[in-house]
């Protein structure tokens, strides 16, 4: 007879635990146990899922670096700066 | 080399020894490569582009007479970020010392929970919406309309890129107070984001609510 491996069961986690720690889920700051919990969470909850979607993509939308361009001479203007102190 | 600087890697502390030595012109070397979060660091404190400038050009310059204090206990990015997000802090302190009441107030409570709002998602990823102005505009206003406490924080660590650790240094809180406020400020902006880049940004996209609460 070939032996089961024991499955743990996975502790239902409510929709306001899971957007508590949306971000901290983002950045990977949770524990192994909790990201397992919220991940069967988003298999059945298309709402959270949304959630952890937009997000995510607010993250990257806001990381990509077009946001905050620094001005036009921005660099010409601190060099010159600092040369008058020299 | 100064035992010091062990944090630091090797050309910036040659560079910074240089500087010491005398070699003034080292120094702009040396912050050339922060140029970029300085001044995004400056910007979301005094949240316009001239302000940021100029206290951009005052941190950098008070950087350099202070350089003889930085000991390499940290990186070197980290104390010219620190020093700039103090000098952005004064700057918006003496602009506001003539009204009644201070606007940049107290962090706003972060205590109970945060309720997003019910829209549905986005599913491409959008970066090459900030192509267009209009969109970039959208992402940088609401962004801007975040309380300074929020704004901070999503500016060190979603736009540069900086770890949790190098944020609680420069902002000065702690590690669990980074982490809510950063949650809070992605959550905010996704609310006033999301419908946007899902009702009008993509063409032929159109919005939808998910479920009503």
């Amino acid at each position: 007879m070939v032996k089961k491996k024991a499955k743990m069961p996975t502790i239902e986690i409510s929709c306001v635990e899971v957007w508590r720690e949306i971000s901290n889920y983002l950045d990977n700051e949770i524990s192994v146990e909790l990201r397992e919990r919220m991940e069967a969470h988003f298999k059945a909850c298309a709402h959270c899922t949304a959630i952890l979607d937009g997000t995510r993509n607010v993250v990257e939308l806001v990381g990509d670096g077009k946001v905050f361009q620094i001005p036009d001479g921005f660099s010409k203007r601190l060099y010159k700066k600092i040369h008058k102190l020299l | 080399m100064s035992m010091t600087q062990s944090q630091l890697p090797p050309n910036e502390a040659e560079l910074i020894e240089s500087v010491r030595a005398g070699d003034r012109e080292a120094f702009y070397e040396l912050v050339r490569p922060y140029e970029r979060m300085v001044y995004a660091t400056a910007i979301s404190v005094v949240k316009n582009t001239a302000d940021a400038e100029e206290v951009a050009q005052e941190a950098v310059l008070k950087a350099f007479s202070g350089l003889s204090r930085f000991r390499g206990e940290a990186k070197f990015s980290t104390w010219l970020l620190r020093i700039t997000y103090n000098e952005a802090k004064m700057k918006l302190r003496k602009a506001r010392s003539h009204l009644y009441e201070s606007l940049d107030g107290q962090p706003p409570n972060e205590e109970g929970d945060f309720w997003p709002r019910d829209y549905a998602d986005w599913r491409p990823i959008p970066s090459e919406l900030l192509e267009q102005n209009e969109v970039c505009k959208a992402v940088q206003d609401a962004i801007n309309s975040l309380n300074p406490s929020y704004r901070e924080v999503l500016v060190l660590r979603d736009i540069q890129n900086l770890s949790i650790k190098e944020t609680t240094a420069i902002l000065g809180i702690s590690e669990a107070n980074v982490k809510t406020r950063l949650h809070r400020a992605r959550l905010l902006l996704r609310d006033s984001l999301a419908p946007g880049i899902d009702g009008c940004w993509i063409k032929g996209q159109r919005y939808k609510k998910v479920r009503p609460w």
